[in-house]
């Protein structure tokens, strides 16, 4: 008997099918490749993937044509941080909740992967989130709308897991039980400080050696012939072992440079890395040790000041980290902010002058490399996944709105369906709510009876 | 006084001759098409015939059934009735009395007031937290509970009752709606352990859906564990550490089944992979959107216990709030949910989840009925299939020779709504409901 490999088997579902059969060509757009610069010209789709992209391309008969005149074709984008489609987001009571996942919470149905959709969002790492030290395993999903949860999971993509460091993890250790006004029921529950966040990272770790060194000796002597009853199987310990091992990634939630580099160091020790530094509001201090890392940085734009921890924040964090040479995405965490991260993006321009192709790689294929996902997604490059989103303007532009989505080649938003489709939707509604009203008290409730 | 009123009836019963014959009525089996004119024969508490061409006993005490229709006494899938005082979770964690927690740990909060800073290996999967798995509801059927008498004059002669508090609530157990002693009611035991992962609150693990359904999956390895350790052991105890007793994993072990919680199809879809994942035999409960659903569960062969309370507007509900698409949808739609399981071949039973008034269940049927399903089948979904789905259709679910005598006789077919439940018979005993138990205004639950 080996140690289970949970992470790779939990969704082994073949998803090569979803993919739009057929060819459609894009014609006349403005292609911003993110990786290749920009071209004038069409984007050929084949079977879900990207075949040709140029200038002058060959459309083959029978290919649906889009004719996007005036328009312009982008990657899908892609958030590197957040809570959407998933019916849970934290298993607040441990402060290590490794054995949890949004994998096992997904929920396919949320409209705020429609949402998502009408604001070019094509691929989203979908975090549990910050209430433990060590937390929950995460998926990245597509945006395929429709499709129940096995279809909307990124097929390939590597795991992930959430760290959390500051005022989060350490909250419920130091408050009293009803701080809340009374109505909270929660325990207190250490840590109480940056320091107990630190020794639960250590002792969680030096625990997950001794269980994996617990399975090796097994295995070791099973192996010689010896007759033995097998460890028992921690699903605490495993995705932390596949952290040590390389095969799940560390998504760790932080905001000042202190606990960054407490982090950075405790990953060193224990011979691990931290493959993204979510929000990282102080990364702009911390940007040399980031990149010797090799950590990359997921940030807000412009969003802070919302707790003590993220007061010492500024504008020109993502900018002045990608000039240290750090690999930086901006994300949203956020349902609302994930619609509009196009100008979330754009703000990089003005806050540290990065380049219209910098500045959309932060949530394209910056992002990706993120995800370890770079190979299928993130620029507009052939074989690679035809995630695309049609903009009626410059994406960077204040005014511009989200046309079309692809995801392998597959339409999933469409603005003029959507909003033909309002009125009869609507009209609907109303006419369910008439037929679903209480019927009115059987008795007459006194007064005059009717003439 | 009511309190004696199971009581009396009983000895009213059983002052009557064991031998009972009903003819010239209308026979339902369940298990075959209508018999006109059909005779019903039970002796000592179980079927002897049942045929258009019977024979009655010279001994048998006869009903004449003109008039009347006779049916298997009906099932309740999933209920709590006669579990009166099911207990609630056992004081603080370590229930299980596995998982070698060191002694002296820190007492768990919940017990007393005072709050405890948590260590980090108090509190987690191998705690056994929220798991009673050894309960029985066997053991925790009190016949004078008043609800078995209401549930039995609504037609119902069997209950599969369940344990519901916690995350592995206990063993469930069918048990027939009459009986002096609560051994005498049990028709077997244990019918599967019911499991729920809603979230709960923030002061235990598992507080969230996730936390749950991480610590059911740990529970799962824990018990192909415990069971591979156990039998090594047992092969040759030499030399190998002995693996600790472990109630909680014992009663994991010990089910036939296990129930999942699935409403929506979210839900459906979750369950249906979680429940392969566990490989251990399942069965969904709830199936509110049973008619977005159908086709997920559409050759999984998984059975389904379908809630016979549909989703309807909250009466204190703001009146001028407007509910989503969705939710009107759901509304409007989920009463065709048992027509669409039924078009694809899916197997289920109906669960009262209360109702324990007659004019309430038959409304809850009739509106599944209005939306397409069959009267046989919605006759099935009370019986037989219940039956099935439990194993237990061997011994009750239709009208058969040789199986237990529990049968329902109405005053005209049941799906009438002036049809009255005429007689109820329980293990061969006759109850007659009072009439008035039936005139009742409605409940607060009625599915209007």
């Amino acid at each position: 008997m080996r140690r289970r490999e949970f992470a790779l088997s939990l969704f082994a579902a073949p998803l090569a099918l979803q993919a739009q059969q057929g060819v459609t060509v894009i014609q006349n757009a403005k292609i911003l490749t993110i990786t290749k610069g920009t071209i004038e010209g069409s984007v050929v789709i084949r079977d879900g993937k990207i075949v040709d992209v140029g200038a002058n391309v060959m459309v083959p008969p029978g290919a649906k044509i889009i004719d996007a005149a005036g328009q312009f074709v982008m990657p899908g984008i892609i958030d590197c941080h957040s809570h959407i489609a998933t019916e849970a987001v934290n298993e607040g009571t441990l402060s290590v909740s490794s054995m949890t996942g949004t994998g096992d919470t997904v929920n396919p149905e949320d409209i705020g992967i429609y949402r998502a959709l009408a604001g070019g969002v094509t691929t989203a790492n979908i975090l549990h989130g910050s209430a433990n030290a060590i937390g929950g395993k995460n998926v990245v999903i597509k945006m395929r709308w429709g499709k129940d949860t096995p279809e909307i999971l990124f097929d390939g993509a590597k795991p992930g897991i959430k760290f959390a460091l500051g005022e989060n993890p350490k909250r419920r250790g130091g408050a009293p039980p009803n701080f809340a006004g009374g109505a909270s029921t929660s325990r207190q529950r250490y840590p109480a400080t940056r320091m107990g966040v630190e020794d639960v990272i250590r002792e969680a770790f030096t625990d997950a050696k001794a269980y994996k060194a617990k399975w090796d000796d097994y295995n070791a002597r099973t192996a010689k012939g010896e007759r033995l009853i097998p460890p028992r199987c921690d699903l605490k310990f495993e995705p932390l072992v596949e952290v040590l091992e390389g095969k799940r990634l560390v998504h760790a939630h932080c905001y000042r440079a202190d606990e960054i580099l407490m982090l950075l160091r405790v990953a060193d020790e224990f011979g691990f890395k931290i493959k993204t530094l979510q929000h990282v509001l102080e990364g702009y201090k911390v940007a040399k040790e980031l990149k010797e890392h090799g950590a990359g940085a997921s940030t807000f734009s412009d969003w802070w000041s919302y707790k003590m921890e993220a007061y010492d924040a500024i504008p020109y964090n993502a900018a002045l980290m990608h000039k240290k040479g750090v690999l930086v995405s901006l994300n949203s965490d956020s349902g609302e902010l994930m619609r509009h991260l196009n100008q979330e993006a754009a703000k990089t321009l003005r806050y540290g002058g990065l380049t219209e192709d910098e500045a959309l790689a932060m949530i394209t294929i910056n992002p990706a490399r993120q995800l370890d996902i770079d190979n299928r997604v993130g620029s507009i490059e052939v074989g690679k996944d035809a995630d695309i989103v049609i903009f009626d303007k410059h994406p960077l532009s204040n005014f511009a709105k989200v046309q079309k989505v692809f995801i392998d080649g597959r339409m999933y938003f469409d603005r003029d369906q959507d909003m033909s489709e309002r009125e009869a939707k609507k009209s609907k509604r109303e006419k369910m709510i008439e037929q679903q009203k209480p019927a009115a008290p059987a008795r007459p409730q006194g007064g005059r009876r009717p003439v | 006084m009511s309190r004696y009123l199971p009581f009396l009836f009983a000895v009213a019963a059983w002052a009557q001759s064991n031998v009972v014959a009903v003819r010239n009525a209308t026979i339902h089996p369940a298990s075959g098409p209508a018999i006109e004119n059909g005779t019903l024969v039970v002796r000592n508490g179980l079927i002897e015939a049942v045929g258009a061409s019977i024979n009655v006993p010279a001994d048998a005490w006869v009903i004449d059934g003109k008039g009347l229709h006779v049916y298997p006494g009906l099932i309740d899938s999933l209920s709590k009735w006669g579990l009166s005082a099911a207990p609630a979770e056992p004081p603080g964690r370590g229930g299980g009395g596995g998982g070698g927690r060191p002694s002296g740990a820190p007492p768990s909060a919940g017990e007393g007031s005072t709050p405890n800073i948590q260590f980090l290996d108090d509190g987690g999967p191998e705690d056994r937290p929220s798991n009673t798995s050894w309960v029985k509801a066997a053991d925790l059927v009190q016949p004078a509970d008043r609800s078995i008498v209401s549930a039995r004059n609504a037609g119902f002669t069997t209950a599969i009752v369940f344990p519901t508090s916690g995350i592995f609530a206990g063993q469930g157990s069918a048990v027939n709606l009459a009986g002096e002693r609560a051994g005498d009611m049990v028709v077997s035991s244990p019918a599967g352990l019911y499991i729920s992962v809603s979230s709960r609150n923030f002061s235990a693990f598992p507080g969230s859906l996730m936390g749950s359904i991480a610590y059911v999956r740990q529970i799962y390895l824990d018990a192909e564990h415990y069971k591979q350790a156990k039998a090594m052991y047992a092969q040759n105890p030499r030399g190998l550490q002995r693996p600790a007793y472990d109630r909680a994993l014992e009663g994991v072990l010990e089910a036939p089944r296990i129930l999942l919680p699935a409403s929506r199809k979210v839900e459906v879809d979750r369950m249906l992979r979680f429940g392969k994942e566990l490989k251990t035999p399942f069965i969904l409960y709830g199936a509110t959107e049973a008619w977005r659903a159908a086709g997920s569960l559409k050759g999984a062969n998984i059975p389904v216990l379908v809630n016979l309370r549909w989703p309807e507007r909250d009466r204190d509900a703001d009146p001028d709030a407007k509910d989503s698409l969705r939710t009107l949808e759901t509304r409007e739609m989920a009463p065709s949910g048992p027509a669409a399981l039924a078009k694809d071949g899916v197997t289920f039973a109906f669960y009262a989840s209360g109702l324990d008034r007659a004019a309430d269940v038959k409304r809850a049927v009739k509106k599944a009925v209005e939306a397409g399903l069959s009267k046989d089948d919605a006759l099935r979904a009370m019986t037989l299939n219940a039956a099935k789905i439990f194993g237990l259709d061997d011994r009750i679910g239709s009208l058969e020779a040789g199986k237990i005598g529990n049968v329902m006789i109405t005053d005209a077919e049941w799906f009438e709504d002036r049809a009255r439940v005429k007689f109820v018979f329980v293990d061969g005993k006759k109850f007659e409901p009072a009439p008035e138990a039936e005139a009742a205004k409605p409940t607060a639950g009625r599915t209007e």
